[in-house]
């Protein structure tokens, strides 16, 4: 119990925190994307009798970066449904080879609270931290590009390089994350923290830390309540991180009076 | 000649009547979700479609519990929920993925803890995987007269307002200007968007519907430039590949792994997905830009 | 043809529009001139009926606000359209006929050579069939004046056309609406903030500035007691080699405006 505890508080920082970014950069739906295709490698590694983790990864990796590789040339909206229903269409597929039935369909999708094992605990952390220090290095290329595209480019930092280093960062943190909460809501916690700590205030530093204090409280909220109701932890990630948000427009209205 | 007809069309191909029933209703949804999806497309709504079909979920599983037939919950769900993102929406991109994204958020969290319940309830794999993947093969009686009635209700929309619904999609000023009601006229599109994801959802689930909706669309805008053009090939595109689909997943009945058939949202699914590649590996014309350039240099000069 | 008569409007706490009024008669061509944020494109969408003001009326033809529909065409700076959008610039030429009505387009040959007939007048039909979204701004701009004219309005509206345009393509723009509003008898409204191009075709002027405004022929009005006066700060006209400078503070040099005032030295400004 205690390794669900760890794995979400981790899971939490690095969704609030990548996530600051993807509503810095309007990239809600990208969001929304990259973990169905995690789903997809969990099926397909699940079949293989690889270790889901592992194909969590590769396949968010590859969505993120189709993503990012066909948008050069087409819509970006239109290119990333696609991929969405792609990857779930393989899923789909995967699935339907797999003697997995509902319950594991089901968990993959919205989440299981016990669905750690000891030593994913430790590959989690791992990924978390890898996430953190590549977050770390890039993070001032990457808001300059998200808020002030043309002076950056003007400076030499490369729109495609550093969409794409972000894409990878959203895989990153979807690959840490979906195990806990599940591929279709996992988005819900990159957005709606961060979402509620930029109509708060605008300034980085304290947004991207009362993101990641409300993506913690959702997660422990959502585990305490999972556990004790045994109804689906993501269930509660996406109705209490939306929650956060209309919260947060209603006291900024009210404050603005 | 008879052994290939045979590999292509598996015995019993043409004689089956939920195979009848599947090209029917799958023909009918692919031809309205491709002349839809032109203007979704155009209006850069994809995501707005994607969670259309999400929330959809919502009204499915919700329809599952009160044992009602999943059609009408998509339908009920695509057109209220619609009609709300619409209301809800401003017009600035970023802040209306952000809204679209939290709604989306809290509604497929709802839509978890009904489908808990019904997973829970009736033990089956039922609810979960036929509302997500479709339940193409299993379309019931009343179902593909009403089917048929809403395409063809959302063709009839798209037909009377096809001039505003284009000048108000490409420039809402503009449109405005003529005195074309915009805002109305949005909600409309949003409706008639959700009514036909909803269908596009029976299909192949409301996971995948989006991708009916949506590819055969991007596709088609690359190929032509003329709106009813576009509209037509969406439309015969989503065509073949839903019936191509639909054949070879009844072909795939004996395949391995599991011999129990390849799921059809699957293959209609990677079909799209091959056409809207493939439509990009055409040699790229010559910009217009380029061409410019060749006409009118002075065009091109520009002076501080 | 156009009437506004002491119209104000309040944006974002500011007072964009004070008390302005003016009016325009049929087939006058008419620039609209201000620094960017004086408040031309608010005044244009009023006018237009996209935006009401907080007081003040709008006439069209002697008519209130309302539904104007074909009277009136409107030309905005730049419209935001993708590369891929299924829209020739025959076709949007095309949508300035008919772009408000239901039910399918039936063919229709009377229509077509009314398109043909606009594309050439303002010399677009070398890219009638590019898609709108992949011409140059200069195409752009013709294409959507022809899709605002192809109706016959009485009056037509451009906002700040000349601005993304380089000098040789916005003056053939002038020229061409001049020349099509003349035929046609339209009244045109153009909004910029350089008068220089528009002086060859310009019959008056409606200077914008602290959202007050100042209408009449060039002479009466781009001179440095009524500017100053628009301003409620120094601001000198000078005239060099026939052309306009409008530069803030007092100068030195007298120039040959008439009714330009004798000036003193001071610091020159943009």
């Amino acid at each position: 119990m205690i390794d669900t505890w760890i794995t979400a508080s981790v899971v939490a920082v690095i969704a609030a925190l990548v996530g600051f970014f993807v509503v810095l950069r309007g990239a809600a739906f990208t969001a929304h994307a990259v973990p169905n295709a995690a789903f997809a490698g969990a099926a397909g590694a699940s079949l293989i009798g690889v270790s889901s983790l592992l194909g969590l990864g590769v396949f968010s990796l590859g969505g993120a970066l189709g993503i990012g590789l066909l948008s050069r040339r087409g819509r970006h909206d239109a290119v990333t449904a696609l991929i969405v229903a792609l990857m779930l269409g393989l899923g789909a597929l995967f699935l339907s080879w797999s003697t997995e039935y509902a319950p594991e369909i089901y968990s993959l999708l919205f989440g299981e609270v016990l669905g750690i094992s000891a030593n994913e605990v430790g590959l989690t952390v791992i990924l978390a931290l890898v996430c953190l220090a590549i977050l770390a290095i890039i993070y001032r290329p990457l808001m300059l590009s998200s808020t002030l595209p043309d002076v950056a480019e003007a400076r030499g930092i490369s729109p495609l390089r550093v969409e794409l280093l972000f894409l990878a960062l959203v895989a990153l943190a979807t690959t840490t994350a979906v195990p806990v909460v599940g591929a279709l809501l996992m988005f819900s916690l990159m957005i709606g923290p961060p979402a509620a700590a930029r109509v708060l205030t605008k300034h980085p530093a304290p947004a991207m830390t009362l993101a990641v204090v409300l993506a913690l409280a959702t997660v422990w909220i959502a585990i305490a309540a999972s556990y004790q109701t045994n109804w689906p932890i993501g269930f509660f990630v996406g109705t209490i991180a939306s929650a956060w948000y209309l919260l947060a427009r209603a006291w900024a209205a009210l404050v603005r009076r | 000649m008879g052994t290939i007809m045979h590999a292509i069309f598996q015995p019993g191909f043409f004689a089956s009547t939920p195979v009848h029933a599947a090209l029917l209703t799958g023909a009918v949804v692919a031809v309205v979700s491709g002349a839809v999806g032109v203007f979704t497309v155009l209006r850069s709504q994809s995501f707005a479609g994607h969670s259309l079909a999400d929330l959809g979920t919502l009204g499915g599983s919700g329809a599952y519990l009160l044992g009602l037939g999943p059609l009408w919950g998509f339908v009920a769900a695509g057109v209220t929920v619609g009609g709300a993102m619409d209301l809800f929406g401003s017009e600035r991109r970023k802040s209306r993925d952000v809204s679209t994204g939290i709604v989306l958020g809290a509604v497929l969290g709802i839509s978890a803890l009904l489908l808990y319940f019904d997973t829970t309830q009736s033990s089956t794999t039922g609810a979960t995987v036929t509302i997500l993947f479709g339940s193409l093969f299993a379309v019931s009686g009343y179902t593909v007269p009403a089917t048929i009635a809403f395409a063809v209700l959302g063709l009839a929309l798209l037909t009377i307002l096809y001039r505003p619904l284009l000048l108000s999609s490409v420039n809402s000023d503009l449109a405005a200007a003529r005195g074309i009601r915009v805002r109305l006229l949005g909600l409309v599109f949003m409706m008639v968007m959700g009514v036909t994801v909803a269908l596009g959802s029976l299909i192949v689930g409301t996971i995948l519907s989006p991708a009916l909706l949506i590819g055969p669309a991007a596709t088609a805008l690359r190929l032509t430039r003329r709106p009813v053009a576009a509209m037509a090939l969406a439309g015969g595109m989503g065509l073949a590949a839903t019936w191509l689909g639909i054949l070879l997943a009844y072909d795939s009945y004996r395949w391995p792994p599991s011999g129990d058939g390849w799921p059809v949202s699957f293959f209609v699914i990677a079909l799209i997905f091959v056409g809207y590649l493939a439509s990009g590996l055409r040699t790229r014309r010559t910009t217009h830009a380029a061409q410019t350039a060749e006409r009118m240099p002075h065009e091109l000069i520009e002076v501080a | 043809m156009l009437a506004l008569d002491a119209v104000s409007i309040r944006l974002g706490g500011r007072q964009i529009l004070d008390q302005v009024t003016f009016a325009l008669a049929p087939g006058e061509f008419t620039g609209l001139i201000g620094s960017n944020g004086a408040g031309k494109t608010t005044l244009l969408r009023i006018v237009m009926g996209l935006r009401n003001p907080d007081a003040g009326t709008v006439r069209v033809g002697g008519k209130p606000l309302a539904r104007r529909g074909r009277q009136i065409g409107y030309v905005p700076q730049k419209i935001q359209i993708e590369p891929d959008a299924p829209l020739r610039a025959r076709d949007l030429v095309a949508l300035g006929l008919d772009g408000e009505k239901l039910g399918p387009r039936l063919p229709s040959r009377a229509r077509r050579e009314r398109v043909e007939k606009m594309l050439a007048a303002v010399d677009a039909t070398r890219f009638a069939d590019e898609r709108v979204g992949t011409l140059s701004g200069g195409e752009q701009q013709r294409v959507l004046i022809a899709h605002a004219l192809i109706s016959r309005p009485k009056l037509l509206l451009m906002d700040e056309p000349l601005a993304n345009l380089d000098i040789r393509s916005g003056q053939e723009i002038v020229e061409q609406v001049s020349r099509v509003a003349k035929e046609q008898g339209v009244a045109v409204l153009l909004s910029a903030h350089d008068i220089n191009p528009l002086l060859p075709v310009m019959d008056k002027v409606v200077y914008l500035a602290e959202g007050r405004a100042a209408c009449g022929s060039t002479d009466q009005v781009v001179r440095s007691d009524v500017l100053t006066n628009l301003y409620r700060h120094p601001v000198s006209v000078l005239r060099v080699d026939g052309r306009i400078l409008v530069v803030a503070g007092s100068t030195v040099v007298t120039d040959n405006g008439p009714g330009s005032a004798p000036v003193t030295a001071g610091a020159v400004g943009a």
